[in-house]
């Protein structure tokens, strides 16, 4: 691996151009799977394709990838921070190491902060700490209420002109449908996206896994899977009647899964995500009362977990997030019911998203279209693409090397992993962000 | 005659009881066969054994109990320990201490036993990974109580010779009783028939899986019982949507003449206590020749006072 050592010295500077040759090209975007190689030139993606290889890129620094994949950096766009208010949880610092180790080259942070980002000055903050101590790129996605609250729209308008990629109600829904007609019709003359956490908080209420028989036999409070469908259908309606962007966050249910499938053929505009948790995960995993499995939305069934797999594989679910939601002992170390909600993911979010292709279940390109090319074009970040003049965001994916994850080396501040000492097979070699080296595994093995 | 010498032949290999579920059929019929004693010894002049002398045993609750509280303290007391009695309200909780400094600090003053009990499920297993006593779950949320079960499991016994194949109904609040979930495991364990009795919205998601039969209707449920075990509706059930009001409750839920009459003859009535009479069982039923719930009672003592025994064995002894 002395090439890749080399580039480590010398491509601190995105100034000299850089080919990355012998690698297997993944562009989901293009269909493209292909030997041959990517050159980079002032943070852009300069040239690509079976004639990029060493003795034909002039004086451009060789990077031979030995045959391993190479596929536009991941765009992760459900990230829960603690910058600005819980900077012991995490910082944006702390959560771009993670994404970069994970080969994610995008954040986007929610705007569950404390202030919530509901205002231009929040945006620019973000953007701001991001430029001066963030390694990979991060986007805000601003609240779609003040405060949250789910009563007043925040300046969407505004906001949007500020920055801000997509506008959320935070981990709760928006009860209001009439504030949500209106956000919609609103945020679409700017073309504003609206992602949406589903679950009706009444029905939700006091619940805290999902319900069934585990959470009778555990004697925890279950949120039934009609708390996400009611709002989902509600939602889907909404955006029949004002044609908003819509997107659903996470869905965690098979149900879910019926309702987008039929809202699409139907020719309603709307996506949706998953959580890489609730897809490679399920409620038996929760186990006697293991808090770092306690997630929003609950993991669900074995049947429900099958479903957002096959929701993957079909395209029907657009995008996979790791929904990083980093949480300290004082919120774990709890009695199940009383403990915090989240976990952390964008480390593993690749490696375990690797699980998929090599169970059969997802071809490699439609798993790395869901971690790539959808949420960037959702987004607007003209990234997730290999291809001429995008933005030189890459990932080098080794598929096979098998490791075992160790929380305390992973990156983030918090450890609360649902994979502590989860077998993986596969890993990001390589993170570039904007022609940039952000990260390699030869430098700092790890997680 | 000593405890000491019974619990020697005991097998029951655990650290902690801290519910049902785990517990094979043999070492629940070995800790039934070692409360008989202790009944027994319960019943002499002299009730005082020194099988538990110099060890400390701390009641920790966090919820407020009278029965369950007295009857450790009683059990422990009998057997020559030293008692303590800690009731942590809701005020070290809203000072920040969370469950796990609580455990840290108890442990610190080096109890033996620690009985605990807490208002969310899974609390008393989180406690017990955190001190190095053997720890008795006195109740956790809605998920088990198992002492309850086994004093119900020796009550029965003690009027019917066998638990296998009597048919078991419990009745009323299933969803927030911790009592019905080790009653239907520890029945099930043992052979009996187990049926569930309650309007749907006191039902749990998937109870029929536990391996119960499902009634919504007291007539069908209670036919040919051989045990009638009626649960405690909490009045707060009433303000959330749970069942429209006490009357309509009783009307359809409690256990009245004209209901305990579709049980076989010689049913036993039984009710964990402290019953709301008038709501879930009819006063004159609940002093009735049938009813044994002051016998539960009773059971309850022994069977904790067999729990501490058993547990003791395992304490390191230097």
């Amino acid at each position: 691996m002395t090439a890749m050592q080399a580039l480590t010295q010398d491509q601190r500077s995105p100034s000299r151009a850089t080919a990355f040759v012998n690698a297997r090209l993944i562009d989901s975007s293009s269909r493209l799977d292909q030997t041959g190689g990517v050159l980079i030139a002032d943070g852009l993606i300069a040239d690509l394709g079976p004639h990029i290889a060493s003795g034909a890129v002039g004086d451009a620094e060789i990077v031979d990838c030995g045959g391993r994949v190479l596929a536009p950096g991941l765009v992760d766009m459900m990230v829960f921070t603690g910058e600005p208010g819980h900077e012991h949880r995490e910082t944006l610092a702390t959560a771009s190491r993670a994404a970069a180790a994970g080969g994610v080259t995008t954040i986007v942070c929610m705007p569950n902060t404390d202030p919530v980002i509901d205002d231009v000055a929040l945006v620019d903050f973000i953007l701001r700490r991001a430029r001066d101590t963030a390694l990979v790129h991060v986007h805000p996605m601003a609240a779609m209420t003040k405060g949250l609250l789910g009563e007043e729209m925040s300046e969407i308008g505004l906001l949007h002109e500020a920055g801000a990629v997509a506008f959320a109600n935070g981990k709760a829904s928006l009860a209001n449908a009439k504030v949500m007609r209106n956000v919609l019709a609103y945020a679409k003359d700017f073309g504003a996206l609206i992602v949406h956490h589903l679950e009706d908080p009444t029905l939700a209420q006091d619940g805290v896994m999902n319900e069934g028989e585990v959470a009778t036999r555990l004697g925890l409070r279950g949120v039934p899977a009609a708390a996400e469908t009611i709002m989902l259908e509600r939602d889907i309606r909404l955006v029949e009647l004002t044609g908003g962007r819509y997107h659903a966050g996470q869905i965690s249910c098979r149900t879910s899964l019926d309702i987008v499938r039929a809202a699409k053929q139907r020719g309603i505009p709307v996506t949706c995500g998953v959580s890489i948790n609730h897809l490679t995960l399920n409620e038996n995993d929760i186990g006697p009362y293991r808090t770092f499995f306690k997630i929003r939305p609950p993991l669900r069934s074995e049947d429900d977990r099958r479903a957002m797999v096959e929701g993957v594989a079909s395209g029907d679910i657009d995008v996979i997030v790791s929904a990083h939601d980093p949480r300290g002992a004082e919120g774990k170390r709890r009695p199940f019911a009383e403990a915090a909600d989240g976990a952390i993911g964008l480390e593993t979010l690749l490696a375990v998203a690797l699980r998929l292709y090599h169970n059969g279940d997802v071809e490699l390109g439609r798993l790395l279209q869901a971690l790539t090319a959808n949420p960037a074009r959702l987004l607007g970040t003209g990234s997730g693409r290999l291809a001429k003049g995008a933005p030189a965001d890459l990932v080098l994916i080794d598929l096979e090397t098998p490791w075992v994850v160790e929380p305390e080396r992973l990156r983030s501040k918090s450890k609360n992993t649902p994979f502590d000492a989860a077998r993986l097979q596969g890993r990001a070699l390589l993170t570039v962000v904007a022609g940039r080296l952000v990260y390699n595994y030869a430098d700092s093995p790890g997680p | 005659m000593s405890i000491a010498a019974e619990a020697s032949d005991l097998s029951f290999p655990h650290r902690h009881l801290l519910g049902i579920e785990g517990l094979s059929r043999a070492e629940i019929t070995a800790l039934l066969d070692l409360s008989e004693q202790a009944a027994k010894l319960s019943r002499q002049i002299d009730k005082k054994r020194d099988d538990l002398r110099g060890r400390t045993l701390i009641n920790l609750f966090f919820e407020a109990s009278t029965r369950t509280q007295s009857s450790f303290e009683l059990a422990g007391k009998r057997l020559g320990a030293d008692v303590m009695n800690m009731s942590v309200g809701t005020s070290s909780v809203q000072k920040g201490e969370t469950l796990i400094d609580t455990a840290v600090t108890l442990n610190a003053m080096r109890p033996d036993l620690l009985v605990v009990r807490h208002h969310a499920a899974g609390a008393v297993e989180l406690l017990s990974q955190k001190v190095d006593c053997s720890v008795i779950n006195a109740g956790d949320g809605s998920h088990e109580h198992p002492t309850q079960a086994l004093l119900d499991a020796l009550t029965i016994r003690r009027h019917k010779a066998r638990i296998e194949g009597l048919i078991v109904a419990i009745c009323g609040d299933i969803q927030h009783s911790r009592v019905a979930r080790s009653n239907i495991l520890l029945l099930n364990a043992l052979g009996a028939r187990v049926r569930v009795v309650a309007p749907s919205t006191l039902l749990p998601s998937g109870i029929g899986r536990l391996g119960v039969e499902v009634y919504t209707s007291m007539r069908e449920g209670l036919a040919d019982a051989d045990i009638v075990m009626m649960l405690r509706l909490q009045r707060e059930r009433m303000t959330s949507s749970l069942v429209p009001s006490t009357r309509e409750y009783f009307h359809f839920f409690g256990l009245d003449y004209d209901k305990l009459a579709r049980a076989k003859p010689d049913a036993l009535v039984m009710h964990p206590g402290p019953m709301n009479r008038g709501v879930e069982i009819d006063s004159n039923v609940a002093d009735d020749a049938r009813s044994v719930i002051r016998e539960q009672v009773e059971m309850g003592v022994a069977v904790r006072m067999a729990v501490l025994q058993a547990l003791a064995r395992h304490l390191p002894n230097r």
